[in-house]
């Protein structure tokens, strides 16, 4: 399964959200994903299947002025 | 003064100094900062996750009862800007936004038109819009009519701290607009935050000079003390300035009349 996360092709096994960001090791807290535009809530991440050829956003709020 | 409140998008501010969360040496220092200020609004921006930094979530820093202002920053045009908002939202920050768009990368100077599309898109989605720009009347009228809950023109550009050197421009914003006026950007020091609350602005946002000072909880307590002394100037409606010397002391009676 290909995935582009954000910006990057990234090939791996079909997973959920919530499968893939323990995967790469982040805290659900400071995390937000959109998933080809659209932003799917921390609830939903553990039942929403990624598909070959997803976009993903993976953000999280900073310092900024 | 006890009554004198800041009213941004229906709600109530009885403090009129905004933060930012930008350039702070350490998270930790940003509630410390926050109780020292008496700040009740600070901004926060949104990236994408960088896997190889620590992932602290800067959202715990900030205390429950000060209001979040997520910034747009990193857009280019009024469709990013949107868009970031949007996430910005369904993230929880709630619906205060702050509108930046910037394509200029050498001064930031913010992209006014791009800004006024943003705006006219975010208030009808039921944002409270607060879009930061260069200041100029008809922009602001525009903004203004647009639904903008405030205009927060530039003083200079942003982390210069060289003050209020659009001031002819701001006094046009506050002398004629209904919404409140937010000088945001390019102050460096709280004489220049006093000055623009003297000048009557309704509120300012400062970022760069307090989480860049040495002591950024001192600082914050110096731009309160500053924002508070201004806005008493303001209200208690300053003396006339002349040319000439007026004489405080009475000019006849002296001994050897």
């Amino acid at each position: 399964m290909e995935l582009f996360i954000n910006g990057v092709k990234e090939t791996g096994e079909p997973c959920t959200i919530a499968e893939l960001a323990a995967r790469k090791g982040l805290a659900p807290g400071a995390l937000v994903v959109e998933l080809n535009q659209q932003i799917i809530k921390q609830e939903q991440w553990s039942v929403t299947a990624l598909q070959d050829g997803d976009r993903l956003e993976l953000l999280s709020f900073v310092g900024g002025g | 003064m006890k009554d004198d409140v800041l009213i941004l998008g229906g709600k109530s501010f009885t403090n009129r100094l905004l933060t930012g969360t930008g350039k702070f040496a350490a998270h930790a220092q940003i509630p410390k900062m926050l109780a020292a200020s008496g700040s009740q609004m600070i901004t926060v921006a949104l990236r994408r996750i960088d896997a190889t930094a620590q992932s602290e979530n800067i959202l715990e820093y900030i205390p429950n009862n000060v209001t979040l202002l997520p910034n747009t920053s990193g857009a280019r045009t009024a469709e990013q800007a949107v868009r970031i908002a949007r996430i910005a939202r369904e993230a929880g920050c709630g619906d205060f936004i702050k509108i930046e768009v910037i394509t200029d990368m050498k001064y930031l100077m913010p992209d006014n038109w791009e800004t006024l599309k943003a705006t006219e898109i975010l208030a009808k989605e039921g944002f409270l819009v607060l879009p930061y720009v260069l200041p100029d009347l008809p922009l602001a009228k525009r903004l203004e009519n647009a639904g903008a809950a405030a205009v927060m023109p530039l003083g200079a550009p942003i982390g210069t701290n060289r003050g209020l050197e659009t001031r002819p421009l701001i006094e046009m914003l506050i002398e004629n607009c209904t919404v409140p006026i937010v000088v945001d950007a390019g102050i460096g020091k709280p004489s220049q935050a006093a000055a623009a609350m003297e000048m009557g602005a309704d509120a300012v946002l400062v970022n760069t000079a307090i989480a860049t000072a040495r002591d950024p909880e001192a600082m914050g307590r110096a731009f309160d003390l500053a924002v508070k002394a201004g806005r008493a100037a303001y209200l208690a409606e300053m003396a006339e300035e002349s040319t000439l010397a007026r004489a405080s002391s009475p000019l006849t009676g002296f001994l050897d009349d």
